[in-house]
């Protein structure tokens, strides 16, 4: 594990990242929030480079398993399903209020599945019919969140779930600010450590992946999947199987994003999600872990930083700039000029790596 | 703050007609619903036609196509309000004709620049960059169309009277009439076109073998424009009958349309002319037919609204069952 080799620069790092909330909270917590945010897409990100990076497949519904993660935790955690069945309350007179140590599994779980469900029909297929069956997946998820509040109303439709519960640790709602040896740690701060630990057990997952037997499989398959296939592999198992753990990815993120939030509705889960979680895989080198970090954390804190000036650029334009056009606009860009100017990413791994 | 809301407006919009519970089984209400899929199916056509020779010329998905539609539709409308706002006296049907040739013109320029700056310097590259360069150009177009036309939804003026026509029990409205006969006179013409002009032949040459087809003295870029050039066409004339057909234009309107209309080139055989056109029909009829009697089907537990998901599981079960399409043949798997 070369990762954990005790070097100065990693230890500064290692500090930086600990104080980092820290140093952003007294300029307020929308900062710590936007770092919040960039970590679960970090998590988005290096789950999609498992089934783009790694295998191969280009997935253009990967923010369905974020939804089905998402959806899940807010049902078990919060007033939405017993306001809609009244029955229940006779079994939860306390509401509804599942762990999230057992929700998150769950939302692992099955989001796997979907993603077993979803590649098996189509991993015999070319690549960009992949992408295309995974674009309308990601659709139909959306299109069922967005009506399945008739004749039973289980998401609320396009309304969104409200009051999720926030995650508990040790009896303590992350919700809520503590102050530890003098000093005061905010929800978001409090976050920001669960979802830095989280992140950081996913790149090592990543990392013992990409360096395991599946792991070469899967590049094996990325070069070329017929040779791997005459050396023996398994190919629709193993593409299966990078489906699966990226789906797992997405759903853990999802629940988390929810717990965060505490209110989702279909809008967090548009195609537009998808799309700038591949550019974030893409502009950071498809494969390489580093990259794609680098690449989500550029693509979900720049926009962020362009708020600021998107407000004279709104006023210039007459209100037709804000700010989440600028982002669309941005991501936009940078999946043409990556593709046509480094197809290789911002960070690629070596000169045999990157997109095939 | 403007969301990109990539959803049809309404749902109403893909199937004009809802149907009562108690209707089921009805004679006229199925060739109402026939009427309606086969003018949705058309459209459908049109744009399908686009993908089809596109990937069966340089084997890429061009996700861009559907905001060609889009692009088509919303230059439309512009010159028709400008003109109505500039020359009054002039008659909607004159700022409707003027506007289509506007929005055929834009498009094509577009569509060729599109494949000038984005596609041909990734000719040769991995296969996933081109798709993912569509992508970005798609989200590109879709982005530029919000801040020039504004994200709101437009209304299209129909130059055609809203009357229905009624026979057999069923209705059809001018525009579908229009839609019909516009969609059988430019399938004629790319008939023409494709057997009996020498770009045609050129083009065919392409899409069977490029390198030999150069070697032939084909010009493979110019084939390859043209192609563009000619799908452009189809897909701006099918965005403004989609505007004429619905009432309304909005920045995010390509998108739904065009991923059907893939689905439709896939169901037909993808590469296949012909198989685009009777996928696009096929796929008309299913969702226009399906979403009418889902709901009654259903015991009202499923509505119309489900009608966008019927495209994806006929993408999927196409792709499961026969992934050459409905007349395609050569559809291997290639490395």
């Amino acid at each position: 594990m070369k990762i954990f080799k005790l070097h100065p620069w990693v230890l500064v790092s290692a500090l930086v990242l600990l104080v980092l909330p820290l140093v952003l909270q007294p300029f307020g917590n929308a900062w710590v929030r936007i770092v919040d945010v960039a970590l679960i897409y970090v998590l988005l990100a290096l789950g999609l480079n498992i089934v783009v990076g790694f295998a191969g497949l280009l997935d253009l519904g990967y923010v369905a398993f974020f939804a089905i993660g998402a959806y899940l935790y807010a049902l078990l955690a919060s007033p939405q399903l017993l306001e809609s069945w009244g029955w229940l309350q006779d079994h939860y007179p306390l509401g509804l209020h599942t762990p999230w140590w057992v929700v998150l599994p769950l939302s692992a779980i099955l989001a796997g599945i979907f993603g077993v469900l979803l590649g098996a029909p189509t991993l015999k297929l070319r690549g960009d019919y992949l992408a295309i069956v995974t674009l309308g997946f990601g659709e139909i998820i959306r299109v069922f969140m967005n009506n399945l509040d008739q004749p039973f109303n289980i998401t609320n439709g396009p309304k969104g779930i409200g009051g999720i519960d926030p995650i508990q640790i040790a009896g303590h709602p992350l919700s809520k600010k503590i102050t530890w040896i003098g000093i005061e740690f905010n929800s978001v701060t409090l976050y920001y450590y669960l979802f830095l630990i989280t992140v950081l057990l996913a790149v090592v997952i990543c990392y013992r992946l990409q360096n395991s037997r599946i792991g070469r499989a899967w590049m094996a398959i990325r070069e070329d999947e017929v040779a791997a296939q005459a050396m023996g592999l398994n190919t629709r198992n193993l593409k299966l199987l990078a489906f699966a753990l990226g789906a797992t990815f997405g759903g853990v993120a999802g629940a988390f994003f929810a717990a965060f939030q505490r209110f989702i509705s279909p809008e967090s889960f548009g195609l537009m999600e998808s799309v700038m979680v591949v550019a974030m895989v893409v502009l950071g080198g498809a494969g390489h872990i580093p990259g794609v970090i680098l690449g989500a954390l550029l693509l979900s804190i720049v926009p962020e930083a362009l708020r600021y000036v998107a407000t004279p650029l709104q006023e210039l334009s007459s209100g037709r700039i804000d700010a989440s056009i600028l982002r669309q606009l941005l991501i936009a860009l940078t999946m043409v000029l990556a593709m046509l100017c480094r197809p290789q990413g911002l960070w690629p791994k070596n000169k045999s790596g990157g997109l095939r | 703050m403007h969301k990109l809301n990539i959803k049809n407006p309404t749902n109403n919009e893909t199937n004009p007609t809802t149907l009562g519970i108690g209707s089921i089984f009805n004679m006229d209400t199925l060739v109402q619903q026939i009427i309606n899929g086969l003018v949705l199916g058309s459209l459908y056509a049109l744009v399908a036609l686009g993908y089809t020779m596109v990937y069966g010329i340089i084997n890429l998905i061009n996700f861009a196509h559907g905001e060609v539609l889009m692009v088509g539709a919303m230059v439309c409308w512009s010159v028709m309000t400008f003109l109505a706002r500039e020359f009054p006296q002039l008659s909607v049907g004159w700022a409707f004709t003027l506007g289509l040739l506007t929005a055929c013109l834009v498009s094509v320029l577009l569509n060729v620049a599109i494949e000038k700056l984005a596609y041909r310097p990734l000719r040769n590259a991995p296969k996933l960059a081109p798709l993912i360069t569509a992508i970005g150009v798609s989200t590109l177009l879709q982005t530029l169309a919000m801040i020039i036309f504004e994200p709101n939804y437009k209304s299209f003026v129909n130059p055609l009277p809203s009357d229905p026509l009624a026979f057999w029990g069923a209705v059809i409205t001018p525009t579908q009439v229009m839609i019909l006969i516009t969609t059988v006179v430019l399938l004629l013409l790319l008939v023409v076109v494709i057997h009996a002009t020498r770009l045609g032949r050129a083009m065919r040459a392409t899409s069977e073998n490029e390198q030999i087809a150069a070697l032939m003295g084909v010009k493979p870029d110019r084939v390859i424009s043209a192609t563009f050039a000619i799908g452009a066409i189809l897909a701006s004339v099918a965005g403004v009958m989609w505007a004429a057909n619905f009432g309304t234009v909005h920045h995010s309107m390509g998108f739904l349309p065009g991923l059907k209309a893939f689905t439709a080139a896939v169901l037909g055989g993808i590469g296949n002319l012909p198989g685009a056109v009777l996928g696009g029909l096929c796929l008309g009829l299913i969702e226009s037919i399906g979403s009418g009697y889902l709901g009654p089907l259903s015991g009202g537990v499923l509505g119309s609204q489900y009608s966008d998901i019927f495209a994806f599981l006929v993408l999927i079960g196409i792709l499961t069952l026969r992934p050459s399409g409905l007349l395609g043949e050569r559809l291997a798997q290639r490395a």
